[in-house]
């Protein structure tokens, strides 16, 4: 019977047990002292910079970066948190690469941005190494909020409603607070239980109750919190998986990415944690390459990401799909799953149908392929799942599935505001839904005081 | 082949690049390995009276201050003359330039005010075979304490009186290095002039404090809580020594007085801005310091490389060539327009240049054209000033470009005289002369 990475099916210890360290240690590993002056020097401080209006929570970059190079990294880090309380996992998870370090104009000028993510982790972890608190809660207002979701939005919104005084609970389904930021983060991008410091050093401002494993829908209604609180702030995320829709996908050994991803994150000894020999991952986003590098790093032979489009069209950067290629992972486009093949009850291979755009219009060419797998992550895509709203209180306008706000994150049902992944129009990254839950606040805040007097 | 042979106050050096005195050249070792790697010559660091030598603080020495990427822009020290024996550093002197014969030797000497102290160390050096010596009338600190040094080079009365001692116990060609801790350094090479001195040399170091240290309150380089001014160079001092070379040069008391030209060289570059300015030579001791020896060569083949480039064959082609053009303000002729212009294809979009001009200057620079980011010269707004220019990260994307005579200056409305018209005769100026009828 082979061992190791050749052993059939899904099975763990694939590896020897000290490369695992090895394999989930740090992506960017942190800039010490001197990298981080170096770097802070190239910044130009430009006018109006372009990464600051790239950044969706608009930190003022050229400022923070300023501030490192004078030496004077805990203003740097207030500077960060004045506009995102979450600016260490932000600097960890952002896709800089599209955002901020895009349109930097050492990057316009030599291909080579400054490392605005690594300086801005610089400068968060300076400050909450030492447990900087830069913020008090203002007097108690006598107003309550409850805050459904203990991710990204969650948290920035109960951070922003607790400083202004306002006492917070937040209800979290999960065991444990944090969001994607704990259960949906590659682990090499998020070391060292970073989200839960972060989550402890957010909600330390005090004023916010955190209550998990509270599911909306199952342990209390929409309408409950309406009744009980003076506003409400649903930053549940999107609790489900799009189906692949090929024929049998129930079969043993298909999982969705986003679990296999959790799992991984909770995992205590990574070497205990099964992945196949042979994985496809049907998808073409951040999710299909963090399960697809992340199966790989734990011993996996083969991985191949099958997308169904090109790779212009693919939501991944190009960073991180050069990550997974790095990796060992093979990426291949214009492919879309028709069959899992199973062999008593699990599955040995899956069957893919070449596709062609004709005009605007994704379809099979009939051509098929038949990739061997023992396991098969489905990453195309997660979704919001309104059943938990239903029922409880007067219906919540939706928008293509997910739940429709105004600007400043007000929902149709009075006192009810929302934001992160589950609201429409946003573009499913943590700094937005970081944004999302800010502004969210201020427009609570507005509307339990009047224009923010109480 | 541009031919970079330097000869200054008749003595010869492969190339004009020597190096200044100062800790590098402070013995034989550190000499030899300056000669190994291609310096013309050096002036040996200061000499002292015979007896116990001077000491030195045990604590750090130089402060310094940095530009991005901690790059040492300017450096002070508060070092003393040589600390070893007199016989020591006469022997490695003898020694290095028998060894060395192509290569200028020069002594830079100190000793007390009285022409006693002149007179008995001269024939020493003399019997060296030094090719001449620089007489130390720069140093600000410590030395300036005891009436030497700067204290000297700030009395022109002291300087013309050691000048003359000098030429008249030693046959070596005689350089006096001048301090720039004064008001008017014409005043001091004048005296140096009036002495009979073959040659003035400029600038030695500046008085100055790099830095305090906030956490003590205290100066730097500290010493046990305390410091004291330093001498400051590097490259943050070279526009003030270039002032100061030109206007020796262009001063008609002192004109075709030999200068070696000292004061932050540091590339190439810098030694043919220099020579331009007037100074037959250059000595450099930050650059060295901060890199070691090997940046000669640099500097010996950005020389000839731009030389052969330009049609220069010998330094005689470009010593002085920019003193004519150094003038008073009043000569600047008022009627020459220039405009920023704004290559759009190298503007990376940093915005800097729209931000200075807006705070700080005449908000002459768009920053957003039709919603897009876009900067752009306004020219009824633009001066001229060329601050943009200085701000801008890109190197040659922001130009100044002449308006030529009869085009309109939209700034003023009028169209650029093709007139020559200074400040003399201006009409807005009370005290203008009225032009010859």
């Amino acid at each position: 019977m082979p061992e190791g990475q050749f052993k059939e099916g899904i099975a763990g210890g694939r590896l020897a047990a000290e490369q695992y360290a090895d394999n989930f240690s740090d992506l960017h590993p942190p800039l010490d002292h001197h990298e981080a002056l170096v770097e802070s020097d190239r910044c130009y401080f430009c006018y109006d910079a372009p990464c600051m209006n790239a950044c969706p929570t608009s930190i003022d970059i050229p400022m923070f970066i300023r501030q490192i190079s004078t030496g004077n990294p805990i203003g740097s880090a207030k500077t960060i948190f004045d506009q995102n309380i979450l600016g260490g996992m932000c600097a960890r998870v952002c896709p800089t690469e599209t955002l901020c370090e895009e349109v930097c104009v050492r990057e316009v000028a030599e291909g080579k941005p400054v490392q605005i993510g690594r300086l801005q982790r610089y400068a968060t972890d300076i400050a909450m190494g030492e447990n900087k608190q830069f913020y008090k809660r203002a007097e108690p207002s006598g107003k309550t909020v409850a805050v459904v979701g203990a991710g990204p939005a969650g948290l920035a919104a109960a951070h922003r409603l607790a400083r202004h005084g306002h006492d917070v609970t937040i209800l979290e389904a999960r065991p444990k607070a944090g969001g994607l930021n704990e259960y949906g983060i590659a682990a090499y991008k998020s070391v060292d239980n970073f989200a839960q410091a972060e989550v402890d050093y957010v909600t330390s401002i005090g004023g916010i109750d955190t209550q998990n494993g509270k599911a909306l829908g199952r342990d209390y209604q929409l309408s409950d919190l309406i009744r009980n609180y003076d506003a409400v702030f649903l930053g549940m995320g999107l609790g489900g998986v799009n189906a692949l829709r090929a024929d049998g996908e129930d079969a043993a050994g298909v999982t969705n990415a986003v679990e296999f991803i959790a799992e991984l994150r909770q995992a205590s000894d990574l070497s205990g944690l099964p992945v196949g020999r042979r994985v496809v991952v049907i998808g073409g986003g951040m999710t299909a390459i963090d399960a697809a590098v992340q199966s790989k790093l734990l011993g996996a032979e083969e991985v191949t990401i099958c997308y169904r489009r090109g790779q212009e069209h693919m939501n991944a950067s190009e960073f991180e799909q050069d990550l997974a290629a790095a990796n060992g992972v093979t990426i291949r486009h214009w492919l879309q799953p028709k069959r899992v093949i199973a062999e008593g009850g699990k599955v040995s291979a899956i069957e893919l149908e070449y596709t062609a755009l004709s005009g605007d219009r994704l379809a099979g060419t009939g051509e098929t392929l038949t990739l061997v797998a023992d396991q098969v992550f489905k990453a195309i895509g997660q979704s919001f799942v309104p059943a938990a709203l239903n029922g409880s209180s007067a219906a919540i306008d939706l928008e293509a599935g997910r739940i429709k706000v105004d600007a400043e994150g007000r929902t149709s049902l009075a006192k009810v505001w929302a934001g992160g992944d589950c609201i429409f129009g946003g573009d499913d990254l943590t700094v937005s839904a970081v944004a999302q839950g800010r502004d969210a606040a201020e427009s609570i805040h507005r509307a339990l005081t009047f224009n923010g007097r109480a | 082949m541009a031919d970079i042979r330097n000869t200054f106050v008749g003595i010869k050096s492969p190339n004009p690049f020597w190096l200044a005195s100062a800790p590098p050249t402070d013995k034989a070792y550190n000499v030899i390995r300056a000669f190994k790697a291609g310096w013309g010559g050096v002036v040996w660091k200061t000499l002292g009276e015979e007896g116990p030598p001077v000491v030195n603080v045990n604590g750090p020495r130089y402060g310094a201050i940095w530009g991005a990427d901690r790059r040492l822009l300017g450096l002070n020290n508060i070092e003393l003359i040589t600390d070893r024996d007199l016989q020591t550093n006469l022997r490695e002197m003898k020694q290095v330039k028998m060894d060395w014969p192509d290569r200028a030797l020069i002594a830079s000497i100190m000793v007390p005010c009285v022409e006693e102290s002149w007179k008995s160390i001269l024939p020493l050096v003399e019997e060296t075979g030094a090719d001449g010596i620089e007489l130390n009338f720069g140093c600000p600190h410590g030395m300036s304490e005891r009436g030497m040094g700067a204290a000297v080079g700030q009395v022109p009365e002291y300087i013309e009186m050691v000048v003359r001692w000098c030429k008249q116990y030693t046959r070596m060609p005689v350089i006096t290095k001048l301090t720039p801790n004064i008001t008017d350094v014409r005043k001091p090479a004048r005296a140096a002039h009036a002495g009979g001195t073959d040659a003035v040399s400029l600038i030695n170091t500046i008085n100055s404090i790099t830095g305090v240290d906030l956490d003590n309150f205290a100066p730097m380089p500290t010493i046990d809580g305390k410091g004291s001014h330093g001498g400051y160079c590097g490259p943050a001092v070279k526009p003030i020594a270039m002032n100061m070379v030109a206007e020796i040069a262009r001063d008609p008391e002192t004109r075709g007085l030999p200068i070696s030209g000292i004061g932050g060289i540091t590339t190439w570059r810098d030694a043919a801005e220099f020579m331009a300015l007037g100074a037959g030579n250059v000595q450099v001791c930050t650059a060295a310091m901060t890199y070691g020896f090997k940046i000669v060569q640099e500097m010996i083949a950005g020389l000839e490389n731009w030389m052969d480039e330009k049609g220069h064959r010998s330094l005689d082609d470009i010593i002085g060539r920019a003193t004519p053009n150094v003038t008073d303000w009043q000569y600047l002729n008022l009627n020459y327009v220039a405009k920023a212009h704004i290559d759009q294809d190298a503007c990376i979009k940093c915005g800097r240049c729209h931000i200075a001009c807006e705070d700080t200057s005449h908000q002459a620079i768009t920053s957003m054209v039709n919603g897009v980011r876009h900067f752009e010269v306004i020219e009824a707004e633009c001066v001229g000033c060329n601050l943009c220019v200085n701000v801008c990260p890109v190197d040659n994307c922001i130009t100044m470009e002449p308006l030529a005579a009869g085009a309109m200056d939209e700034r003023t409305g009028k169209p650029v005289s093709p007139v020559y018209a200074n400040w003399t005769t201006h009409p807005n100026n009370p005290m203008a002369k009225v032009a010859a009828e």
